[in-house]
């Protein structure tokens, strides 16, 4: 579903090159659930960016859906769902039932299967209570489940997340974790998780990715990467081994 | 809360299921194709949104009304004198003048004459304009039907006032054939998709130079005065006023204008009008293809 061959992704700040992410291989298969770490700066974001065709790898192929991301653009958008944590693709001035309508336009999803997909999101994310308060009056937590639930009304094979928890309150978190598992469990859709909330991954992720430094450190079972470190370590402990390099 | 506590299998019965083998050219992605004469109601959703949204920023609207107007009045005594001084100046009598005057002011807002209107070169800076160029439509279209939206708006709210004060205080002319009027509101809006795809074009440049304050002020200053915003551009002798009067910011203000007093051919105008409409969008057009490379998209 996710396939990267030697992608690479460089840019040019003033007289410097910053390689975001290099030489970089992996495949994602159809239904997986993966998390995808790395500490601040490792090139995530990048990765997911040139996933949805915002950024045009500078080296190697990305391959999505079977779809070249940058060149298939709008093709490809039909298929995969995005959630930026940090932005939001919603209508900042007006209602979250609007945002969704303009959606259904935009996607041309026909009326019934709108109408039946959002009742279902509704109910399972909890939308009712803010579906008529305009965007900008949410909590973090309501508008993170409204970006989910947009991110899903077009029935994407792939959902890419970049931090969706960020900043959320446990139950909060709970729900949305609840939500993802049973999305990829009952639908099949394909989900690579970007968080640095390893909650997440331990709760979500059958398979973990790890880049560093835009390189990929570790590709495995969440069993494989706990195997990295000495018995009866937390995750925190083996992350932290991995990401300062600690562990050889 | 009662995420996961309803039945497991809701989700399933209205999502159709992941289809992996779905690819290019297969049954599902050819379905797909022909969206383009369906967009239509997209468009016409976000004309609404627009108009919705701006319809939310009441006080700021009328605010900006209630200065129209006031410049109006300053102005419209600054003409009054002008013309009793020099009758027939710009081709004009007095009442036209004082109409001139009104009409350019009702404008500033739907023309968006001052500038800005759009949350672009905001969005570029953020890099929340990454969420833009992932949907499957065109960033210009969108732009375009939600700023069409907010000049509806406008022209309703800051527009309308200074006309009925302008009526009630000094007395403007009002077109009186049908045909005066069609070709009018027909200029109206060929003036806005034209401030529009000036706008847009302004807009876009932020990509190119991080600092957008120069091309701003540039802007803003070309299109208040070439725009006849100042004073008519029949006031501008020979080439120079000829050359103003067939320049882009002449079909924002000046020719809708002319359009609203009935002192310009209809056909010449509505011509030049929509030729800078073209023009613009088509440059928009290529400009939206170039940040799509060229955009370095901001932030983690
Ligand atoms: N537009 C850009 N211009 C220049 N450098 C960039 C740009 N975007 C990202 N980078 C650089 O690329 C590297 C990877 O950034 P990226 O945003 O992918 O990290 P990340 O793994 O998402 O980090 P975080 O966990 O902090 O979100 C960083 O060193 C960053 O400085
Ligand atoms: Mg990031």
């Amino acid at each position: 579903m996710i396939e990267l061959d030697r992608a690479g992704r460089s840019f040019k700040v003033k007289r410097s090159v910053v390689h975001a992410v290099q030489n970089l291989s992996f495949t994602v298969s159809a239904g997986e659930f993966v998390g995808y770490l790395g500490p601040n700066g490792a090139g995530k974001s990048t990765t997911i960016k040139m996933l949805c065709g915002i950024l045009t790898p500078t080296s190697g192929t990305v391959r999505v859906a079977g779809l070249d991301p940058s060149r298939r653009r709008t093709t490809l958008a039909r298929r995969i769902g995005v959630v930026f944590g940090q932005r939001t693709t919603l209508w900042w001035d007006l209602p979250l039932r609007d945002s969704f309508e303009l959606i259904r336009h935009l996607y041309r999803i026909d009326r019934a299967a709108f109408a039946a997909r959002l009742d279902e999101l509704t109910g399972t994310l909890d939308l009712g209570a803010f579906l008529r308060t305009p965007v900008r009056q949410l909590s973090l937590g309501q508008r993170m489940r409204g970006d989910l639930a947009a991110a899903l009304l077009h029935a994407p094979d792939v959902l890419v997340l970049d931090e969706p928890t960020i900043g959320l309150d446990v139950v909060s978190k709970a729900s949305i974790r609840d939500f993802l598992l049973r999305v990829n469990a009952e639908r099949g859709t394909t989900v690579l998780l970007t968080t640095h909330d390893l909650g997440d991954i331990e709760r979500l992720c059958r398979r973990v990715m790890l880049i560093d430094h835009g390189r990929l450190a570790f590709d495995g079972t969440l069993d494989d990467l706990m195997a990295t470190a000495p018995e009866q370590s937390s995750i925190e402990e083996v992350v932290t081994r991995l990401y300062t390099g600690s562990a050889s | 809360m009662r995420c996961g506590a309803p039945g497991p299998r809701r989700i399933i019965a209205s999502f159709p299921s992941a289809d992996p083998c779905a690819g290019p050219g297969t049954v599902r992605d050819r379905a797909l194709t022909p969206w383009r004469c369906k967009t239509f109601p997209l468009y016409a959703r976000l004309v609404r949104y627009g108009f919705r949204k701006h319809a939310t920023y009441v006080r700021g609207a009328l605010a900006g009304a209630f200065t129209n107007s006031v410049f109006g009045i300053l102005r419209a005594y600054t003409l009054i004198a002008v013309w009793q001084a020099r009758p027939g100046l710009a081709g004009y009598d007095i009442t036209d003048a004082i109409t001139f005057c009104f009409v350019t002011q009702a404008f500033i807002g739907p023309m968006q004459l001052f500038g800005g209107g759009l949350t672009i070169p905001e969005r570029i800076r953020s890099g929340d304009i990454a969420l833009d160029l992932v949907r499957p439509a065109s960033l210009q279209l969108w732009t375009l039907a939600e700023d069409v939206g907010r000049a509806a708006y406008l022209f309703l709210v800051r527009g309308i006032p200074p006309m009925l004060l302008g009526a009630l205080l000094f007395g403007i002319s009002v077109p009186t054939r049908p045909g005066q009027w069609a070709a009018f509101l027909t200029g109206f809006a060929l003036a806005v998709i034209v401030s529009f795809g000036w706008r847009y074009l302004v807009a876009l440049s932020v990509c190119w130079l991080l600092d957008d304050r120069g091309v701003t002020v540039l802007s803003m200053v070309l299109s208040t005065f070439f725009s006849g915003m100042m004073v008519p551009l029949h006031l501008f002798p020979g080439w120079f006023g000829d050359l103003v009067m067939v320049l882009p910011w002449a079909a924002m203000v000046q020719l809708p204008t002319d359009l609203y007093l009935g002192t310009a051919a209809v056909a010449d105008t509505l011509a030049v009008q929509a030729l800078w409409a073209a023009v613009l969008l088509g440059l928009g057009a290529l400009g939206t293809r170039a940040i799509r490379h060229k955009v370095v998209i901001q932030g983690g």
